[in-house]
This record gives structure tokens, C-alpha cells and sequence, in this order.
């Protein structure tokens, strides 16, 4: 019963995270229709077989717009898990290598970072830069660095102190190749999982600060914006804010769900234990 | 215990000097001239000029940071460009607000997390764990302004419990003030409560393992004791660890959600002073946030090793 669950639940998040990124390809080369095309005649249309869902107060057809919005989590998602985890690696790998000082101020340093959530630095960036998609990535971007830099290193140095290592140092190889050769490959499949699970939060992120007006700006569908569109015709059209909402909560769900599902097979032992 | 504690503070100092650094160089230093911005590109020189003597930004930066930080240490935050008035008084006014609503979306938090994640445990890899960790799964998921906007879809909208938004002050009494702030902390919490259920069931799972567990149940101690005597104070380390990291999540989170109710708090005066250009309102709110965060995860470390003395300042 347990295994079959957890077989289940990796399953459902391979297949909500395919779905994701299939929906997102998918808007690039069709939509049922524009979701840039205003048309005041058809707004707040209920569903039927031209517009599945129905139309905003806009008359873009809602299911077009929810296809489009996909892509600005993923890109938003994408980019800033990037950022975090080729900085947040590579200063978590300088600091398991060289210890001592270098060590000390990296960790500090990302200790401080923790000061400041996701919300908080996006608002610092956008209260200089204005609003927009690109301080959005840039935001999370840098709230996700402390985290990588802070797991690379526990990671790292749990390799460091390995018998191959000691192998390889007393053959004479240098630190840098070391940390490519040894160290790397063998915290990858922890790098992965959390790159997967902070995807999911900073598609929470992006619709946050879309919501908010911060994040991806009109005419660019967003799941984030939509809802807060939908907000103001709560009481004549209380479905439009449905729909966006759970497309963000599946997106993430799935993330989660793969996420858990690849630690459990990367590391069997802390499956059995739980 | 001295040194462990010693040692925490100065990093808590030094962590507030460089977020008041970082705060300042972000807000202050890269936009440039905050007086032409407040006055639009339009405006005439001499007026931006004058402007910026009466704001003060015409001194050297060291000058101003030291002016600033040196205030804030006797509560004077300068004056707000919008608003006419102290940015202290502003703030905390908002306050009023925000501290309650953080503080009653963690106790909703805690209070279901640990009944969660209690339950989840003692019922291991049986329908209602596979209940509780699957609902937690799918609370994880949802966007706490989403739930928030379902809420009053619900509750406002269609039952008419409670008004869609709006605070309805604490001159109307402790309960009228209360009531406008439970959508709010509920929608806040559930994301919380979701990921700290699952901590507090691995928490409590990884303790029952232990071998202290095996004894207390061996001299004849009955199931309900041993997991109140003994297994819940040590499952409490982690648990408190990531209470720490929620508050200050939650605390973020006061920007969206006091955004959907229209609550006039702390993080909706950030909002409306990015709006407002009233920089140093934003400088202030943003510093006093990572501030309270800094302190919060300050307690957790010290609670942390109240809890278990064998953490010491080396682990640190």
C-alpha cells in the first residue's frame, strides 16, 4: 500500500509536470483562440464549444489564456532556478573545496540572504527598476542562491570526507578537479531534486508578484495577473478565478510531487525509513 | 551556553548591519536622485534641487546611511514624502494590523500542523497518514492569495459570513477586529500548516525509532504518555527550526493577502509606497520586515538550544 502510493504520487507528478511543459509548447503553435485579441461584444461568455472555459471580461477565450500563462511560469521558473543553482552551487562547491575563511564568509553571506523572502527582494527590485518579468526572474533568482549555496556545500562536504577522495587527492589531483570529477557528480541527484521543488516555488513567486502588478506585465497572459483580474468580478463571475488558481496549484503539485518522487529513487534508504 | 549565545549575537548584529547596508545601497543609492523621481522627469532643477536639500539627499552617502541607521536606533525614521507624516507613526499604525494577523495565522499553523502531523504519525502508512500527507501535498500547492480569493468567494460572496475586505479596527472591540482578520490568517496559514504537518510527522516518526522510546514503553509507561512526556519534546527541535522560517514566510506573505482583503497593514504600505515613489517608507518597512525575520530565526537558535543542550556554539 505504501509503495504503491508513493509509486502513485511520483507518477501523478511526472505526469502534471510533462503536462505542464507540453501545455506551454503547445501554446506556442496553437491556441483555440488569440489570447491577445479583445472583443468587448463576446465578454464574459459561460463555457460552450467555441470557448471551453468561457471569456474574461475582456472576451479573450479563458482556456487561451490559461495555455499562454503556462509559459511565463515555466520561464520565469526556469530562468530563475538557473540563476540560483549555477551561483548557489558554485559558491556552495568554493566553499566545501577551500574551507576556512572562504567557507565561513560564504555561508554568513548566505545566511543574511535568508533576511530577505522571495516578496521582499522582488519589492526592493521593483520599487528601483519598476515592475516587470525580467526583476521578477532576477528576484527569485537571487532569494534561490542561499538556498543552493547552503545544500551544495553540506552535500559536498559529506563527498570531501570519502575514501575516493582521499584517493584522488593523495594521486595528486588539484581541488578543481576534484570538485568536477568527484564532488559534482555525486551531489547532482541532490541538486536535481531541489531545482525541482524550488521550480514549484518560484511559480508560486511569479504569481505572487504577478498578481501584485509586479511580475509579468499585460498584455502577457499570466496565471498571476489573471487572478487578480478576476478578483474584481468576484461577485458576477466567481469561475474566473478558479480556473487560474488551479492551474498554478497543479503546476506545483506536480513539481512537488516529482520532486519527492525522484529523492525517493535517487536515495532508497531514506524511503525505506520513512 | 554563554558562548553559544555570545557568539549568536554578534552574528544577529552583523546580519542587521549588512541587511541595513544591502537595504540602503538597493533603495537609496541605485535609484539615483529620489527627488527627481518623486517629482517626475518634468520638473524644473532648482524644485528637484530644493527638494533634495529638504530630503537631505544632497550629503554624501556615508553621511545619510549613518543618519539613517543612527535615527533608526531612537525610533526616528524621517518623514514620509506622501504622506505628510512620520514614517514612524505610519508604520507603526500598520502594525497594529500585521503583528496580530501574523501572529494568529501561526497559531492556526501550529495548532493544525501539530494535530496533523501528530495524527499522521501515529496512524503510519494507514489510510488516514495516506489522508493527511496527501491533503498536505495539495495544501503545499495552493497560492495563499488564491485560497484567500476562494475564501471570500465562499465565505463572503455566496455565504455572507464575513465582509469581503477591510479592517474593521480594534476601537469596535478585540472581536470585530478579530473576525476581519480570520480569512486572512486562515489563508495564510494553510499553506504553513500544510508543510509543517508533514515536518512534525518525520519529526515524530524519526524520535519513536529511538531507543529512550523502546525503554519509556518497556517500564510500563502507557502509549499516551510516552508520546506526550517523551517523544514531543525531542520531535520539537525540528519542528521549532521550521517555525522560525515560517514566520518570516508568513510575514511576506502579509504583502499579498493584506493585498486581497484590502488591509491596511504593514505589507500593503509597502505596496502603496512602491506606487507612491515614497521611497523611504519602502526603506524602512522592507528593513523593519528582514529585521523581525533576522530575529525571529535569532529566538529559534537559542530556543533550539534551550531544547537540546547538546547543541553547542561549535555546531553552530
Amino acid at each position: 500500500m505504501k509503495r504503491a502510493f508513493r509509486n502513485a504520487s511520483f507518477a501523478i507528478g511526472a505526469v502534471l509536470s510533462i503536462a505542464l511543459v507540453a501545455v506551454a509548447a503547445l501554446s506556442l503553435i496553437w491556441t483555440p483562440h488569440s489570447p491577445y485579441e479583445v472583443n468587448m461584444a463576446a465578454k464574459l461568455l459561460p463555457p460552450d464549444a467555441s470557448h471551453w472555459l468561457g471569456t474574461d471580461p475582456y472576451g479573450r477565450d479563458i482556456v487561451s489564456l490559461l495555455l499562454v500563462g503556462a509559459r511565463a511560469s515555466i520561464v520565469v521558473g526556469m530562468v530563475a532556478v538557473g540563476i540560483g543553482l549555477i551561483v548557489g552551487a558554485a559558491l556552495g562547491l568554493l566553499a566545501s573545496a577551500r574551507r576556512g575563511w572562504a567557507e565561513e564568509l560564504i555561508m554568513r553571506i548566505a545566511d543574511f540572504g535568508f533576511a530577505f523572502p522571495a516578496i521582499l527582494s522582488a519589492i526592493m527590485l521593483t520599487a528601483v527598476f519598476g515592475p516587470g518579468m525580467v526583476n521578477a526572474i532576477i528576484a527569485i533568482g537571487i532569494y534561490n542562491i542561499p538556498t543552493f549555496a547552503r545544500i551544495t556545500r553540506a552535500s559536498a562536504n559529506a563527498v570531501w570526507s570519502r575514501e575516493f577522495v582521499l584517493a584522488a587527492r593523495a594521486c595528486g589531483k588539484g581541488a578543481f578537479s576534484i570538485t568536477m570529477e568527484h564532488v559534482l557528480p555525486n551531489i547532482a541527484s541532490v541538486l536535481i531534486v531541489q531545482a525541482t521543488i524550488r521550480f514549484a516555488i518560484a511559480i508560486l513567486a511569479e504569481a505572487a508578484l504577478s498578481y501584485l502588478g509586479l511580475g509579468t506585465q499585460p498584455p502577457q497572459p499570466s496565471w498571476g495577473r489573471m487572478l487578480s483580474e478576476a478578483q474584481s468580478l468576484m461577485f458576477q463571475a466567481p469561475m474566473l478565478a478558479v480556473y487560474p488558481g488551479f492551474a498554478i496549484a497543479l503546476a506545483v503539485l506536480g513539481l512537488n510531487l516529482l520532486g519527492d518522487g525522484l529523492r525517493d529513487r535517487f536515495d532508497p534508504r531514506l524511503a525505506r525509513r520513512r | 551556553m554563554s558562548v553559544f549565545l555570545a557568539k549568536r549575537l554578534i552574528t544577529l548584529i552583523a546580519t542587521l548591519i549588512g541587511a541595513s547596508a544591502v537595504v540602503f545601497v538597493v533603495l537609496e543609492i541605485l535609484p539615483g536622485n529620489a527627488a527627481q523621481i518623486l517629482m517626475g522627469p518634468d520638473a524644473s532643477p532648482d524644485a528637484v534641487h530644493a527638494l533634495a536639500v529638504q530630503l537631505g539627499i544632497d550629503r554624501p552617502p556615508m553621511e545619510r546611511y549613518w543618519h539613517w541607521v543612527s535615527g533608526m536606533l531612537v525610533g526616528d525614521l524621517g518623514q514620509s514624502y506622501a504622506y505628510s507624516t512620520p514614517v514612524r507613526d505610519l508604520i507603526l499604525e500598520r502594525l497594529a494590523l500585521t503583528v496580530p494577523l501574523a501572529v494568529m495565522a501561526m497559531v492556526i499553523t501550529t495548532a493544525v500542523a501539530l494535530a496533523a502531523g501528530l495524527y499522521a504519525a501515529s496512524r503510519q502508512n494507514k489510510l488516514g497518514d495516506i489522508g493527511v500527507m496527501s491533503l498536505s501535498q495539495i495544501g503545499i500547492a495552493i497560492p495563499n492569495f488564491w485560497f484567500a480569493i476562494l475564501l471570500i468567494i465562499v465565505f463572503s460572496v455566496h455565504l455572507k459570513w464575513f465582509s469581503a475586505g477591510g479592517f474593521a479596527g480594534w476601537d469596535d472591540g478585540i472581536f470585530a477586529g478579530l473576525k476581519s482578520l480570520l480569512l486572512p490568517a486562515i489563508s495564510l496559514a494553510v499553506v504553513q500548516a500544510a508543510i509543517l504537518a508533514r515536518i512534525t510527522r518525520s519529526a515524530v516518526l524519526d524520535v519513536l525509532r529511538e531507543d529512550f522510546v523502546r525503554t519509556a514503553r518497556a517500564k510500563g509507561a502507557s502509549r499516551r504518555r510516552t508520546l506526550w512526556g517523551h517523544v514531543l519534546r525531542n520531535a520539537m527541535i525540528p519542528v521549532i527550526t521550521v517555525m522560525g522560517l515560517q514566520f518570516s514566510e508568513l510575514l511576506a506573505g502579509t504583502i499579498v493577502v493584506e493585498s486581497v482583503f484590502y488591509l491596511p497593514g504593514l505589507g500593503r504600505l509597502i505596496f502603496q509606497s512602491i506606487s507612491n515613489r515614497d521611497l523611504i517608507v519602502v526603506r524602512n518597512c522592507v528593513m523593519l520586515l528582514a529585521a523581525m525575520v533576522v530575529m525571529v530565526n535569532f529566538v529559534v537558535d537559542v530556543l533550539y538550544a534551550v531544547i537540546d543542550p547538546r547543541v553547542k556554539a561549535s555546531d553552530i
